[in-house]
């Protein structure tokens, strides 16, 4: 970070040549895949699917050759930023458009194309039904492109226009089944939900703008340095609220859940993978202004803390497979923003937690997305059971899923998360306590749901319907299973153990400190393996060893609880709905009765007398004669007495 | 002097004559009467005061009013025509 303070307003990174020139080919790719595929309609359907997933192909080898290029670079020249084009010439404020490749856009770019490359190969044989398959890739294309845009942008204005983009995309995608009407409604929910977070950004780009006369990065973060407390503050918590809405974090997570009416592999990619980790994103891209705003900070990973229990709770209850997965990418990004609250000590590993995220997350989505193929697109878990001897390698990529996010010691899981659970133990006074348990007991929570949702679904007796007929998905599906699976296995060994990811991201983010935490290692470490084992063992015995109701039992208040996403919309109903309805009725009833009462009334007023006085018109002339002679007569008398 | 009174009476009697009698000829009768009142009130008044601006008023008045006699007797011809009676009570159609 201290590289990045130091820019003296101008951008650090270096300018782009050889095959860095071609960045904004990594962008355009997606994009003319989205524009040839949405503009060309049906005609492109012969091949449509085979373009939609080329595209972001051909940008992961772009991104992988520039990955390669940039390790082979010195640490100090691998950011690399391209001007595009003059964007908002006025006046004295000049903003170009320029697109910054560093080691954390690195990330983001192989992680947004590569998964989702992976996804669009599942998604030719998962979507090979649907009529509308062509239209698919091209809103999968627009979301690629969109993501990648958000994570190249060298401004927060740029940054933004992506972040709309993807929001767009995920609109799109969620109602991409749009005639039943119940995911119409999840599309227009998460649509207005993300409303209000996007709102968070936009003020916190007008504050940046008038502190720093600026929205480059390189510009916000130098003046960061100088600049009050009280606007850093500001900045961080409106970016903290466009980070909440994106990343579905307390109070704007009610939106994930029902997300999940998307397509599988829209879910798998946008609300598990990528889109929803771009809170994170912001969060760790903004580190500066974070930096000078400690409570901004303490905001972020309290925010995280909670939506990382939120999440957890919810998805101990839930029969859904999709909910009970997403109620798990909510907890987990909840780690990657507490990581990210941490400060210089868990920036770097926030991105390395949302990096085996991204892998293992998709992958299980993937995964039942597969199931669900096989089983007549039923979600409900206590219909599944036994399905391990029938679907093997569906199985066994989720199982390694699994026991990744679970954290199983050796598995990608295990290194990120672990390294977030330490991080959260270090620092001084209540917060290690708060954090670092909160972290803890998350961690035994997530081993519990996770094991329940696994044994449910593919072990144990089978409880089928009767028409049910499971059967192993095509190649087409089982590959990018065993790609992320395989990921997700050994991820975390290349990155964790080794430093890797620290010393990478370091430029960006700052040097990750080894400090200790309140707790020793050693100890913080085996009581997250611990309590790992209890909260699976627990699953394995309620769901594998006792048999499991077809039917939902009432269960207790707390199941009840979190079998409706513990009342969030019941909150957000009763809190901001209703009284805004009460208000627009209200403001209805006044307008009608008030405003149109006036105007009404006053015309009323007017004909009614009108049509009083017109009956002084009799028609009989002797009758005006007389009112013009007493008329005449009485100016005459007027005149008469004003003379004397 | 004597003549203000006499014109006085005469406008009297012909704003009584449109106000009380029904025959549109007779109320245009009295018409006249009020205009050569108030003639007469005009010549009374400039040979008071020794100037001739009240005669030239007066014969202003006698050309409109001859105008206003071919217009109003044509107009009472016509609804004499129509109506069969020139009652100005009966032709109450511009009512409300």
């Amino acid at each position: 970070m201290t590289t990045l303070l130091a820019a003296d307003g101008t951008s650090e990174a270096a300018a782009a040549s050889g095959v860095f020139s071609l960045t904004w080919v990594l962008v355009a790719l997606p994009l003319l895949g989205a524009l040839i595929l949405l503009v060309g309609g049906r005609r492109t359907d012969r091949f449509g699917h085979l373009l939609g997933t080329a595209m972001p192909a051909v940008s992961f080898v772009l991104g992988l050759v520039m990955f390669l290029t940039m390790l082979g670079r010195d640490t100090e020249e691998r950011s690399i930023g391209q001007h595009l084009f003059s964007w908002v010439p006025a006046g004295s404020f000049q903003l170009d458009a320029g697109l910054l490749l560093d080691q954390l856009s690195m990330c983001f770019v192989l992680l947004v194309t590569g998964v989702g490359t992976l996804i669009h190969v599942y998604s030719i044989a998962y979507m090979e039904h649907d009529r509308d398959r062509r239209r698919f890739f091209g809103y999968l294309n627009l979301f690629i492109a969109a993501m990648l845009l958000l994570v190249l942008a060298d401004s927060y204005l740029l940054l933004y226009v992506g972040w709309e983009g993807v929001g767009l995309a995920s609109y799109l995608l969620i109602g991409f089944w749009s005639h039943v009407p119940a995911y119409a409604a999840a599309a227009k929910k998460a649509f207005v939900v993300n409303r209000v977070g996007d709102f968070g950004l936009s003020v916190a780009i007008m504050i940046m703008f008038f502190q720093f006369g600026s929205v480059g990065f390189a510009d916000v973060f130098a003046g960061a340095d100088g600049a009050s407390k009280a606007a850093l503050t500001a900045i961080g918590l409106m970016l903290l609220l466009g980070a909440c809405g994106k990343s579905a974090q307390f109070p704007l997570q009610s939106w994930l859940l029902d997300a999940m009416a998307g397509p599988t592999p829209v879910s798998a990619l946008i609300h598990a993978a990528t889109m929803v980790t771009a809170g994170v994103y912001l969060v760790v891209r903004s580190a500066p202004i974070f930096e000078g705003a400690p409570n901004a900070q303490l905001a972020v990973a309290i925010v995280g803390a909670i939506t990382l229990l939120f999440g957890a709770i919810i998805g101990c209850a839930k029969d859904d497979i999709k909910k009970a997965l997403a109620a798990s990418t909510m907890s987990q990004i909840g780690y990657m923003m507490l990581a990210a609250g941490l400060g210089p000590v868990g920036y770097a590993f926030a991105i390395f937690h949302l990096l085996t995220h991204g892998f293992f997350k998709a992958g299980m989505f993937l995964g039942a997305g597969s199931v669900m193929h096989g089983m007549n697109d039923r979600v409900d878990m206590r219909r599944f059971g036994g399905i391990s001897t029938v679907m093997k390698v569906t199985w066994a990529t989720f199982a390694l899923g699994w026991l990744a996010i679970i954290g199983f010691p050796g598995l990608s899981g295990f290194w990120s998360k672990d390294k977030i659970i330490e991080s959260a133990f270090v620092g001084e006074g209540w917060r290690p306590w708060v954090f670092g348990l909160t972290a803890l007991i998350g961690a035994g929570i997530t081993a519990f749901y996770m094991t329940r949702l696994f044994v449910m679904t593919f072990h144990g007796r089978r409880r089928w319907e009767d028409d049910v007929h499971p059967h192993e998905s095509p190649a087409l599906m089982t590959v990018p299973l065993v790609v992320l699976a395989l990921g997700s296995a050994l991820l975390g060994l290349l990155l964790g153990p080794t430093g890797a990811i620290q010393a990478w991201l370091e430029p960006v983010v700052g040097e990750t400190r080894e400090e200790h935490g309140v707790l020793p290692l050693w100890l913080t470490t085996s009581l997250t393996i611990a309590l790992v084992l209890l909260g699976a063992g627990l699953a394995a015995l309620l769901y594998l060893r006792r048999p499991v109701e077809t039917r939902a039992p009432v269960g207790s208040v707390a199941t009840r609880a979190a079998r409706r996403d513990l009342y969030q919309d019941t909150v957000n109903e009763s809190v901001f709905m209703r009284p805004g309805q009460y208000l627009t009725r209200s403001l209805v009833f006044f307008d009608n009765r008030g405003v149109d009462g006036a105007v009404n009334g006053l015309a009323a007023l007017l004909g009614g007398s009108s049509g009083r006085f017109r009956r002084l018109q009799t028609g009989f002339v002797r009758s005006y004669a007389l009112s013009m002679l007493v008329g005449a007569a009485l100016v005459v008398g007027a005149m008469l007495l004003v003379r004397l | 002097m004597n003549y203000i009174y006499l014109s006085a009476v005469l406008f009297s009697i012909g704003s009584a004559g449109v106000l009380l009698r029904r025959n549109a000829i007779v109320v245009f009768m009295s018409v006249e009467l009020m205009l050569n009142a108030a003639n007469l009130a005009f010549v009374s008044f400039a040979r008071m005061h020794g100037n001739l601006d009240g005669q030239v008023i007066a014969f202003f008045v006698m050309v409109v009013a001859a105008a206003e006699v071919v217009i109003g007797l044509a107009i009472i011809m016509t609804i004499f025509r129509t109506r069969q009676s020139a009652s100005v009570d009966g032709a109450n159609l511009l009512r409300y």
